[in-house]
């Protein structure tokens, strides 16, 4: 315990640019993929058309795909005999940000329908019926279900997080690159460093404990409500800064 | 004027005939009841009339412009409207946030939307509760705030789908006294629905009776209530004597009924040997110990069948060759000492009754 305690205290720069690099690839594919499933969550939920349930479904079953699943489509996609050879993304961050994007968009599209179906219909019926625009109605029933909406771009980012299949298999996990915490506690693991491994992983959950704990504390203290989730962590970025 | 005609409404869900074919025409600046049982399909044609569903067949004309499929204009015809519905549905935001943002949506100016929602929070007696979460207030006060929030932003047609169904007596009685207000000075034209009899009576200038999703009878809440159009209008405006008979005599209006071998006198336009239904209000007929206590025309005895105390009053059921319902408060019951089989007159006006045709 001594030892993991040990290589916690001394990681070196390899172990804070991977932890570094997990957080922007899992900041970043979080983004892009709230920005794509947002508009097409709220796009499923509020329209109708023949085989909305079915495709419900199948969003929801993609919820466990593996990542090593993901992982060969992307390297399939980007390698150079790929339709996206071209762009010469592989064994790049862009690979890993576009596979963990993939991964977790089926996931973020779910939650976004679910949380908008955690509303209740006669919230955006009122909305509607007092000359809500459909843009305004979709904003009236983001502003209520926020808290779900907030739970789902945490699952997101953690699920982004905490894959390794993908920055394996298309990452190439090159140190100082593409290499994040996940890949590196492989690693390590594989070369025999068990106590580094586990120093990292510890690292790993701490990060995600942390920002959930902030996300919560946000929550309980009813901030949210004043002020909305992004000014507030801007306040505390600017507060941290000095 | 005719502000808003529905012309042969039908609505079907699931192959369930939830409206046929309603006809109704409401005239700006009149305020109107739709009554009828739980299920007869009032919300859905308050849900129709605010599009917020598409009939299945009918037309809808607003303004003299026909919305039943409207595209791109739904939304500014709706603008023109305001519903509020029977759960007390609020946003999660304050009493102002809420009340204004039907303004917001309107791109109103900051001033004149702080200004109208201070006015109509003191119209509803909710200057107080300005910045409380609405979330947090009682089912009464978040239906006044839902009934602010459509006051907010002037609609020329008013919807309220049992704006106090579920409610305390209390909170009842301040909402109605906001929406006498509204109807009386502002002029704005309404229309509610209520399985609430009283409080139809008491706000509508007119009062519709859907029943079974079909309107069976629009007219003046006295024309409602005393003289329903037929049984089943009858039966749920609470005219719990129907009795069938026939015109067995008639001398010009006055008629002589004749019900289960007895005469009645009632004035009606129907012809001799009509087969009729006679409809006596409970609170209509009096009851009396001795026969020459009442000078109305039509006097019967018989022998009390049930007694059932409703609080202030008491129900009385009388078999006098016919059963008759009626009202006397619980002191004179207690008075007149009513017994069960005990003997007792019922008496009633010839103008009390009314008398339709019988299939």
């Amino acid at each position: 315990m001594d030892s993991i305690w040990n290589q916690l205290v001394s990681l070196g720069s390899e172990t804070w640019s991977a932890a570094g690099r997990s957080l922007w690839f899992a900041a970043t594919s979080c983004v892009i993929s709230v920005l794509i499933c947002f508009p097409l969550g709220s796009l499923i939920h509020f329209r109708t058309f023949r085989g909305k349930g079915l495709l419900v479904s199948v969003l929801q079953s993609l919820y466990c795909m593996p990542t090593v699943l993901v992982g060969l489509i992307i390297f399939s996609l980007l390698s150079r005999a790929g339709p996206l050879g071209d762009l010469g993304w592989l064994f790049s961050p862009k690979a890993i940000i576009f596979g963990q994007a993939l991964l977790i968009s089926p996931i973020m599209m779910g939650l976004v329908i679910s949380a908008y179906s955690g509303v209740d219909k006669s919230v955006t019926e009122t909305a509607t019926s007092l000359g809500a625009s459909s843009i305004q109605m979709v904003i009236v029933a983001v502003r209520e279900a926020k808290y779900a909406m907030l739970t789902m771009v945490i699952i997101g980012f953690s699920r982004a997080i905490s894959e390794l299949g993908i920055s394996m298999m298309v990452g190439g996990n090159i140190n100082f690159y593409t290499r994040t915490l996940t890949t590196a506690i492989s690693l390590e693991t594989q070369k025999g460093e068990i106590e580094k491994a586990w120093a990292m992983g510890i690292l790993l959950l701490l990060i995600a404990l942390v920002i959930n704990i902030t996300i919560y504390s946000l929550q309980k203290s009813g901030r949210l409500k004043r002020w909305g989730v992004f000014r507030l962590l801007l306040d505390r970025i600017r507060a941290w800064g000095g | 004027m005719t502000f808003l005609q529905i012309s042969d409404l039908c609505k079907t869900y699931n192959e369930r005939s939830i409206l046929r074919g309603v006809n109704l025409s409401i005239d700006k600046g009149y305020a109107y009841a739709v009554i009828g049982p739980t299920g007869a399909g009032k919300t859905t044609l308050i849900r129709l009339i605010d599009l917020l569903d598409t009939p299945s067949s009918g037309r809808i004309l607003f303004d003299g412009v026909d919305v039943t499929r409207s595209g791109k204009s739904r939304n500014s015809t709706r603008r023109r409207m305001a519903l509020v519905q029977q759960k007390p549905i609020v946003f999660k935001m304050n009493v102002f946030g809420n009340i204004a943002c039907g303004l917001k949506w309107r791109r109103e100016q900051k001033h004149a939307i702080r200004s109208k929602v201070d006015e109509v929070l003191g119209l509803v007696g909710m200057g107080d509760y300005r910045d409380r979460d609405a979330r947090t207030l009682s089912g009464g006060e978040m239906q006044r705030v839902a009934i602010a929030r459509a006051l907010v932003i002037e609609p020329e047609l008013l919807l309220l789908d049992e704006p106090t169904a579920n409610l305390d007596p209390v909170s009842v009685s301040k909402i109605e006294d906001v929406l006498a207000h509204i109807i009386k000075k502002r002029k704005t034209t309404v229309l509610m629905s209520t399985h609430d009899m009283p409080q139809g009576q008491r706000l509508a200038d007119k009062i519709a009776v859907l029943i079974n999703g079909e309107l069976l009878q629009v007219g003046s809440p006295n024309e409602i209530f005393c003289q329903p159009a037929d049984r089943k209008v009858a039966e749920f405006v609470g005219v719990e004597n129907i009795l069938p008979g026939t015109v067995a005599g008639k001398e010009n209006e006055l008629a002589i009924i004749n019900v289960n071998g007895e005469d009645i006198q009632a004035i009606t336009d129907l012809a001799y040997g009509e087969n009729v239904f006679v409809m006596i209000r409970p609170e209509d007929i009096t009851f009396t110990r001795t026969r020459d206590a009442s000078s109305a025309r039509n006097v019967f005895e018989g022998r009390i069948n049930k007694i059932v105390p409703l609080g202030p009053l008491t129900r009385i059921e009388l078999d006098c060759g016919m059963p008759l319902l009626g009202v006397v408060t619980t002191r004179s019951a207690s008075e007149m000492e009513l017994t069960m089989g005990s003997k007792l007159f019922a008496s009633f006006k010839a103008t009390a009754i009314h008398v339709i045709k019988r299939a």
